[in-house]
């Protein structure tokens, strides 16, 4: 357990020295947000309709600018080696790695959100279920993310790569994410069926994902 | 404590780097892995570690830590030094000893020279020190068994001092250290092993 907090330790303290992921992701998430109604001109009442839908895909792909570095330093730099013949099994050192790229990602873009949703005259009762729906799903997101950043270490330009990859493993998570707020914003569907399904989803997923990324890593360190 | 060896066999990418070898290797004893570039030195070490699983045969460490793999008990120091370029020379050293479970950082910074270089970040580090950085991990972490790569590399004569005394130090506790190296490490291991000429397929 110590080894397993002083990975994710060391993993939000380098996340912060660096800096750049975090303003990254979150300068990007305002800019898409921020220039999808210059494009979409200014009516409120379509904006409010699409807002769920914006929030969520402008959410994931700015996610996604910064999953690739999950594994990618500690794999260049010879860290995962060492790692790898600690007391921690890979798929724990996954969990890790991806528990801090949660905290330091996932629960920022979670924070600026709402505020975002002001900008697309999001429907005021629906402020509380963004959030929610957005703590639930980004683990999820994050857990996912490592899973392709594992199985595309080592290669140039992964990047892209990662993004075709982990995008269409995404698509779940946005369905019952946007689900969810709608069934708030217009019903009539009841909210808390593609809530539960929502949690059921990540759940699922942080078991599942770290077992996956640990094989990919294995055949990374071969 | 024995590390034994047995019918070792190395495949990459369909060819065979080498096959059928055996060693013993007990407790305090060096072994020095020689050999021309592609005959399988850093395969072989990858392989102790556990990178690399064996084509054929089996590797076994009497007398060690049974509940653990092999690996958790070897230091493995590789091309790469491992260390963090935003954190500081001691932050680096304390997420080890946090992490692998390892003893004192004053001690493990005396050995490889690094005291007056503690609070410096790692990424301002030259080549030779950031070595030492990696190699400080071996007085850092006890582990009896030691996979060195060409652990010399960049360093200078008055560093490589400090390598030396630490390999001869961690051999006479009763330790084993497997080393390749092209440049005399200026310690005296009681065994030799030659690898083949690379190529056969």
């Amino acid at each position: 357990m110590k080894a397993f907090t002083s990975l994710v330790a060391r993993d939000l303290r380098l996340a912060w020295r660096e800096g750049g992921a975090i303003s990254t992701a979150l300068g990007f998430y305002l800019v898409v947000v921020a220039i999808l109604p210059l494009g979409l001109g200014p009516d409120l009442n379509l904006l409010a309709r699409i807002a769920p839908g914006i929030l969520w895909v402008a959410l994931l792909l700015a996610a996604l600018l910064s999953v690739d570095r999950i594994f990618h330093n500690d794999h260049e730099d010879g860290t995962l080696e060492i790692i790898a013949l600690g007391p921690l099994p890979l798929e724990l050192v996954a969990a890790a790695k991806a528990t801090a790229h949660w905290i330091s990602i996932g629960i920022p873009l979670t924070l600026a959100a709402p505020i975002l949703a002001l900008l697309l005259n999001l429907p005021a009762n629906a402020f509380w279920v963004l959030v929610l729906t957005m703590a639930t799903g980004t683990p999820a997101i994050s857990f996912l993310g490592a899973l392709g950043a594992a199985l595309t270490l080592g290669l140039g330009r992964g990047g892209l790569l990662l993004a075709l990859l982990i995008l269409p493993l995404y698509a779940p998570v946005l369905i019952f994410g946007v689900a969810a707020m709608n069934a708030v914003i217009t019903g009539p569907s009841p909210f808390l069926s593609s809530y539960l399904i929502l949690c059921a989803i990540t759940l699922a997923t942080i078991v599942l994902a770290p077992i996956a990324s640990a094989a990919a890593l294995r055949l990374n360190l071969n | 404590m024995k590390l034994a060896l047995k019918d070792l066999k190395c495949v990459r990418g369909g060819r065979t780097v080498f096959e059928g070898l055996s060693l013993n290797v007990r407790d305090g004893t060096g072994v020095e892995l020689t050999g021309p570039n592609g005959s399988g030195k850093s395969s072989l070490l990858r392989m102790l570690a556990g990178f690399i699983p064996a084509a054929a045969g089996h590797i076994h460490l009497e007398g060690g830590d049974n509940d653990v793999s092999l690996g958790e008990q070897c230091h493995y120091v590789g091309h790469l030094n491992g260390v963090k370029r935003a954190l500081s020379v001691q932050e680096n050293l304390a997420f080890w000893t946090e992490y692998l479970g390892g003893g004192e950082i004053e001690s493990a910074l005396s050995a490889f020279d690094l005291e007056n270089l503690s609070h410096i970040p790692a990424g301002l580090l030259s080549a030779g020190q950031a070595r030492r950085l990696g190699l400080a991990r071996l007085a850092l972490v006890h582990r009896p068994v030691w996979l060195l790569d060409e652990p010399s590399v960049s360093l200078d004569k008055g560093s490589r001092k400090f390598l030396s005394t630490a390999i001869a130090s961690h051999i006479k506790a009763g330790g084993i250290v497997i080393a390749a190296t092209h440049a005399p490490l200026g310690v005296k291991f009681a065994q030799s092993l030659k690898l083949g000429t690379g190529g056969r397929s």
